[in-house]
């Protein structure tokens, strides 16, 4: 057996005499505590190209293997971690993936509706630039109860965004009604459909003119709303699916002109008082109404985006 | 008297060293706690500053700490942990001089303060040396907080390890001079 450090050492009397156990030599602590500083010192010189860098480089090339092996080694043990789990851990995880759950559902439970809105709101525009006047969009937030006998629909537009009494209310589909009552932020609409609504109407291929009328019917529960066309002309009878769209009134009011209602589903005869009674399927369903426009003079203040007839928002 | 260090010993030693530096570099990042890995090579140095003396601890500690500056992940100026644990080494290898021969295995209490001492003496040297040469700029407190976790792993680690090593040492070569 070799030792590499010798243990005893002669003293200055020339006796030999046993080091301090555990006493370094001070010539060796001196150099290595040196070395330390010189290599800190040449490192923090030449930060940027420090001599250093080819050890580092160096130490970090054989390290390489032996980091990618351990990794290798380990990487099955550091799974493991992911297969244990408390009981808490567990429950826990469950609610929140019940709620992650819910919370898709509910959101897949709105992407119909917001997919179906979302194309109101582009028939709306279309609409808008289609019939050429600028509209306010609305949403139908209340319907008014069958035992009234009158169909109105409540709108969430009222005088702030620039509503009054009187303004043609359409949908991306064609005519819905008119304006009949207004509040700050509501707005009362008649629909077409309404037993005491008149509208004139003008048969789109022969130009003649008549008054629709409104039967009372939404057109739920199976069946459709129907208007009736009464032509002043009675000569002429409308033929089965011709476009019917609106006459006009003295200044926009109560309705703007050529908006379409619906086309010629029947037409009766009526012998005794020798009238044509035309009956319209109206192009909007009343039953499932939602986005519809209020046709407002261009430029008129509102307290919303205003779709201007050329299809901008304003 | 601590016993001499020999050829196998010492290769011994370093083969312990190196095993440290992968586990301490590889393994142990995966069980950090607050970032604060604990110090393995420190350990080793300790086991043999404990067993052998300063000198080699001193030497070994240069060594272990010299790699720990250079091996990847480590972008501090170079030395800082060398002079680290060149001084835990110097510690370590003093309380083995003051540890009476009757027990060669150092008692637990001994063992772990010092684990302790050099734990807290190379991880603030290191800390200080950063401060001195604005190497990674934290501030006190944060250094404070490390040092603190850093002492209380390395204890811990300490109390399982350094043992460990010293038996291994025993196991490896008997020390039949002194027995």
């Amino acid at each position: 057996m070799t030792d590499l450090m010798p243990r005893e050492r002669l003293n200055r009397r020339g006796s030999l005499e046993p080091r301090e156990p555990g006493r370094p030599r001070r010539s060796r602590v001196l150099s290595l505590v040196l070395a330390c500083l010189i290599l800190m010192t040449l490192d923090l010189v030449g930060r940027d190209d420090s001599p250093v860098d080819g050890a580092r480089r160096l130490v970090g090339e054989a390290y390489a293997p032996v980091e990618a092996g351990v990794d290798a080694v380990l990487s099955p043990f550091l799974a493991v971690s992911g297969w244990l789990h408390t009981q808490d851990d567990l429950t826990e995880d469950v609610a929140r993936l019940e709620a992650e759950n819910e919370r898709l559902r509910g959101y897949l439970g709105t992407v119909d509706y917001d997919r179906n809105r979302l194309l109101e709101y582009d028939g709306l525009t279309a609409a808008a630039e289609q019939i050429g006047y600028a509209l306010v969009p609305a949403r139908v937030i209340g319907v008014g109860a069958a035992q009234t006998f009158s169909r109105t629909v409540t709108i969430d537009a009222g005088t702030r965004a620039g509503l009054r009494p009187d303004l043609t209310v359409v949908s991306a589909a064609g005519l819905v009604g008119r304006v009949i009552r207004v509040t700050s932020s509501t707005a009362t609409v008649l629909l077409v459909v309404d037993a005491d609504s008149t509208v004139g109407g003008r048969v789109g291929s022969s130009m003649k003119i008549g008054f629709l009328h409104g039967r009372g019917d939404l057109g739920d529960f199976g069946r459709t709303g129907r208007l009736d066309l009464e032509l002043v002309d009675q000569s002429t009878v409308p033929a089965r699916g011709d476009a019917v769209v609106t006459w006009g009134s003295e200044d926009g009011a109560p309705y703007v002109s050529g908006v379409p209602v619906g086309t010629v589903r029947s037409v009766y005869s009526s012998v005794r008082d020798t009238t044509q009674r035309a009956v319209i399927d109206p192009y909007v369903d009343f039953g499932a109404l939602d986005l519809v426009g209020v046709v407002v003079p261009s430029g008129t203040d509102s307290d919303r985006a205003v779709v201007e007839p050329d299809g901008t928002l304003r | 008297m601590t016993p001499g260090i020999t050829t196998p010993r010492a290769a011994a030693a370093i083969w312990v060293l190196l095993m440290a530096l992968v586990l301490q570099v590889s393994v142990l990042p995966h069980l950090a706690f607050r970032g604060v890995v604990p110090d393995v090579v420190l350990l080793v140095v300790v086991a043999v500053g404990l067993r052998y003396g300063s000198e080699p601890a001193m030497i070994l500690g240069f060594a272990g700490g010299l790699l720990l500056d250079l091996v990847p992940p480590a972008d501090h100026i170079a030395g800082r942990w060398a002079l680290a644990l060149l001084l835990a080494g110097y510690v370590a290898g003093r309380v083995s001089g003051r540890v009476s021969d009757r027990d060669r295995s150092p008692r637990w209490a001994v063992l772990l303060s010092t684990v302790a001492a050099c734990s807290f003496v190379s991880t603030s040297v290191f800390a200080l040396t950063g401060v001195v040469l604005r190497d990674p700029l934290v501030g006190v407190p944060a250094l404070l907080e490390t040092v603190l976790v850093a002492v209380v792993s390395d204890v811990l680690l300490g109390a399982l390890l350094v043992p460990l090593v010293l038996a291994l040492d025993e196991r490896l070569e008997p020390d039949r001079l002194l027995a």
